[in-house]
Parts: C-alpha cells; structure tokens; sequence
C-alpha cells in the first residue's frame, strides 16, 4: 500500500506510482486516441455524403485524371515533377510566404513546359 | 562642512562590491559564483543560440538576484510565505508589501499564471492536423512519456522526496512551461535548477537524440518512407480542442489549467473568427510572458539554493530523463513499424517528447540522412504534439499524486 504521507516516499511506493503514471497516460491517451477516431469517422461519412449528393444531380462521369508522376503521394498531385523537386518547391513557398510548412496545403505541382 | 571622506565610506559600505567582500565567507562567493553561471548561461544563450528567447531572460534574472543590496528578489519572503502559521503564510499582499520587482514578477509563477499563458501562445501555434490525420500517434506521445517516471524512480533512489521527483522527473517531458507549473507547486525551491535543465536540455535536442535514434532502429527501418496522410477538416480543427478539453480535464482535473489553456490558444487560431486574439495570444502576449517568466524563473537561482549537490542531480536525471524519453518513443515506434508491416518509420517516436517542433526537426533530419528523399516532418508532428499532450497527463497525475 502506499504511504500516508507521500513527502518520504519509500523506494517500493515510488516504483508503483512509476508504473501506474506511466499507465495512467497510455490509458488518458489511448482514450483520447478513440474519440479522435471516432471523430474523424463522423466527419468523414458527412464529407462522403456532402461528395455523394451533388454526383447524383450530376450522373455525367467526370474526365480521367491526368497521369500523375511516380513519387505522387496522397493530396498533392505531382505531374512531371520527382517527388524531390517538389518537396524543394514546397519549402521555398513556405519560406517565401513565411509561413510554416504545416499550414500550407499544396494541390498539385505541374512542370511548365 | 561636509564630510566628503563619511560620504564616501558610505557610499562604499552600502555598496555591493563592500557586500560581496564583506560577507565573502557567508555567502558572498555563493554570489560571485552565481554571476559567473549567469554570464555563462548568457553566453549559452546569445553565442551558442541555446533556446535564447528563455535563457537570456533566465540568465538576466540570475544575474540581477545575485547582486547583493539589489534588494529585487527575497527568497525570505517566499520561505515565509511557505510556511504554515506565519503572518506572511499564502499572502501576496506581503509579498507586494516588501517585495521587490522580481519577488512580484515571480507572483506570475507562483500562481501559475505564466505557464499557462504560454501554454496558450503555444495552443495557438500548434497545428494539430497532423495528430488529427493520424491518431495513432497519440501513442508515441504516451509511449514517450517513459523518462518522465524513470527519472522520477532514479530521483527517490537517489533521496530526493516524492514530490521533488516529481519536479526532476516532468523534465524528460522536454516542455518548459509543463516542468515549471509542476515544480512551482510540488518543489519551488528547486524552480532554478529544473528550469535551466530543462530548457538547456531542450536545446540540445539535436544532440541528444540522434544517438539514441540510431541505437534504437536499424538502417532499413530508418529509410521507411510513410505516405502522405489524409486531409482534415476546418470544422474538425475547431471540435479537436473543445473534445479535448472537455475528455482530459474530466479524466484529470489537474490538468485542467494547462489543456485548457493550450486548446483555448489553439481553438483561437482555428475558429477563424478570432484572428486578432490569436494574433495577440501568439505575438504580444506570449512574448510579455516569456520575459515576465524567463526572469521570474531566473530569480530563484539563488546561491544558497542553487549551489547544492541537489543541482548537480537534478542536472544529471535529466539528461536521464531525456534519453529515456526519446528511447522510450523510439521503442513505441519500433513496435508500431512492426505491427504495421513496415509502414510507420521508428523515427517519428522521438518526436513524442514535446519540444514543438524541434523533435519533429530532428526525427526529419534523421530520416532524411538515412534516405535524402525521405521527408518525416509532418508526419513527426503528430507524436510531437501528441507529446504535449501526454507530458500535461502526465503533470497532472504527478500533481494528484503529491500536490
């Protein structure tokens, strides 16, 4: 059991209250990680419902992408350009603006030819 | 006539030169030894760029609560304000009273106003995208928590008191304002040194984690490219910190002051109806703080409280602290590279202690050494903040546990 007065802790106390803060925040943390989940769950059916609507008003299919270059990588779409190049792009815009990486959102990046 | 020689004398004996020299064998050379750190932390912090925007202030503090007769901080007052049964006990009126300039700058960290203002400046500059794309990273936060209780463990081993531990122990959490807010309330006598080690710590990140980084992870796993993340939302931006704070300071009201100080600062930059608070929160105010509290925190460096083998401990844990910290989210990420197939890069766990975004900068820089077109930042940012995050849980069961 642990101390009544917690000021002179005693080694074997100081070993079990390790352990359980160490647990304590696996335990706050795992359940924060659920409710994050089961956010992002609800608000991504609300996006697929808000994308599915206006596709059934308009049943046309929409035009075949344009082939994107190897090293294209989730949101950023990157035609002609290797994955490095972009990055450098990226780093010098953010710099430019001043603004960190982080809150800048990148669509696509083209070569000009 | 007047006495130019009476005058002189004087001014001499009520100078502090005639103090230090005076009382050298009862404290003055405490006080010279302590205006050398000063000046070398000074050096630290304006030559070698060690987090200078805190170890100036830090420093500067030290300095001028070290010069004898200055009268601007009385650790008296602060032991008298400690102690059960005095007229002075738990009274700021006393402190304003006979208090000098620092002794009332530092009403700010013993009420822990500071810490959660910067807190807040820090919410407002956080982007928790990156830990909203990618959950998971919440536990690389936690998992790097681990240096935190060992060094707590090693500090009662060494015969420190429970809630001293504590206070040594929350610096492996690598965040400043986390390390003062708890040993402001559990262990004030020891704010000096874990403040210095803390943040002079925090700015040998890139020193201090490669090592373990590499000890902790093979080549091929350090090469791991991991696929860009999925976009998030605005509207999920501005939930993020109402859910949170309303879950965290529910599940550990300790907490409650700092997470609901970071996720009001930060809840201020993603409405995208209070620019102007969070221009303020981020600029103005976070800098008044950071000058208010750098030089409070400085203050209570005084020589014959900071001049212990208790420094040197403390000094010691934390660089245990650290190295834990780190080797703890590196395992956390060695653990998720192999349930997810090879898909997580490791080096992202180093991230989880804190320190935004410097861990995250290193965790980058590390990845990008072991494959150049390798770019980890972002995703690094998730257990980066999630580690803000923890290091709060973390303060908050240390301070129900002790407080």
């Amino acid at each position: 059991m642990l101390s009544s007065t917690l000021d002179s802790i005693g080694i074997l106390d100081a070993g079990i209250v390790a352990v359980l803060g160490y647990i304590v925040v696996f335990f706050g943390l795992i359940l924060l990680m659920a409710v994050v989940i089961a956010m992002s769950k609800i608000f991504t059916m609300k996006d697929a419902k808000k994308a599915a609507q206006p596709a059934e008003e308009a049943p046309a299919a929409p035009a075949a992408p344009a082939p994107t270059a190897p090293g294209t990588a989730g949101g950023v779409k990157l035609y002609d350009v290797p994955p490095k190049t972009a990055a450098m792009l990226m780093a010098i815009v953010a710099d430019k603006m001043g603004k960190p990486l982080n809150e800048l959102r990148f669509i696509s990046i083209k070569e000009v030819k | 006539m007047i006495d130019i020689g009476e005058i002189l004398l004087n001014l001499w004996n009520d100078s502090g030169f005639a103090r230090i020299f005076a009382g050298f064998s009862t404290g003055g050379w405490q006080n010279l030894i302590m205006l050398v750190i000063a000046c070398v932390l000074l050096y630290l912090g304006i030559v070698k760029k060690f987090e200078p925007l805190l170890l100036v202030g830090i420093a500067f503090g030290c300095l001028l609560t070290n010069l004898p007769g200055a009268g601007l901080y009385h650790q008296e007052l602060w032991d008298a304000f400690m102690e059960e049964g005095n007229a002075a006990y738990h009274s700021y009126g006393a402190i304003m009273r006979d208090g000098g300039l620092l002794d009332i700058f530092y009403i700010g960290v013993k009420a822990s106003l500071y810490p959660c203002l910067i807190f807040m400046g820090v919410g407002a500059m956080t982007d928790f995208g990156p830990l909203l794309s990618n959950p998971k990273s919440l536990l690389l936060g936690a998992a790097a928590q681990l240096g935190v209780f060992a060094a707590f463990f090693g500090a009662v081993l060494l015969g420190f008191t429970g809630p001293e531990g504590a206070s040594i122990g929350i610096i492996g959490g690598a965040d400043g304002p986390t390390a003062i807010f708890l040993t402001t309330q559990l262990a004030p006598h020891l704010l000096g040194a874990i403040a210095v080690a803390a943040y002079s710590y925090m700015a040998l990140i890139p020193m201090i984690q490669p090592p373990v980084m590499k000890l902790l992870s093979t080549p091929a796993q350090r090469k791991i490219k991991m696929v860009q993340t999925r976009n998030v939302s605005k509207t999920e931006k501005i939930v993020f910190p109402i859910v949170v704070t309303i879950f965290v300071a529910l599940l550990l009201p300790d907490t409650a002051p700092l997470i609901g100080c970071l996720m009001l600062g930060n809840l201020l930059k993603e409405t995208g109806v209070t620019d102007r608070l969070s221009d303020t929160v981020q600029n103005a105010m976070m800098n008044i703080i950071t000058i208010l509290l750098s030089t409070a925190v400085g203050a209570t460096m005084v020589g014959s409280t900071f001049l212990t083998p208790q420094t040197l401990m403390i000094v010691v844990l934390g660089v245990v602290a650290f190295l834990l910290s780190t080797a703890g989210g590196m395992l956390g990420g060695v653990v998720m590279c192999k349930l997810t197939g090879g898909k997580v890069n490791p080096l992202i766990g180093s991230a989880g202690v804190s320190a935004v975004p410097m861990a995250a900068r290193v965790s980058n820089l590390e990845g990008q050494k072991a494959n150049p077109s390798n770019f980890l930042l972002m995703h690094a940012m998730g257990p980066n903040v999630a580690g803000v995050i923890g290091s709060a849980i973390a303060a908050g069961f240390l301070l129900s546990v002790f407080g």
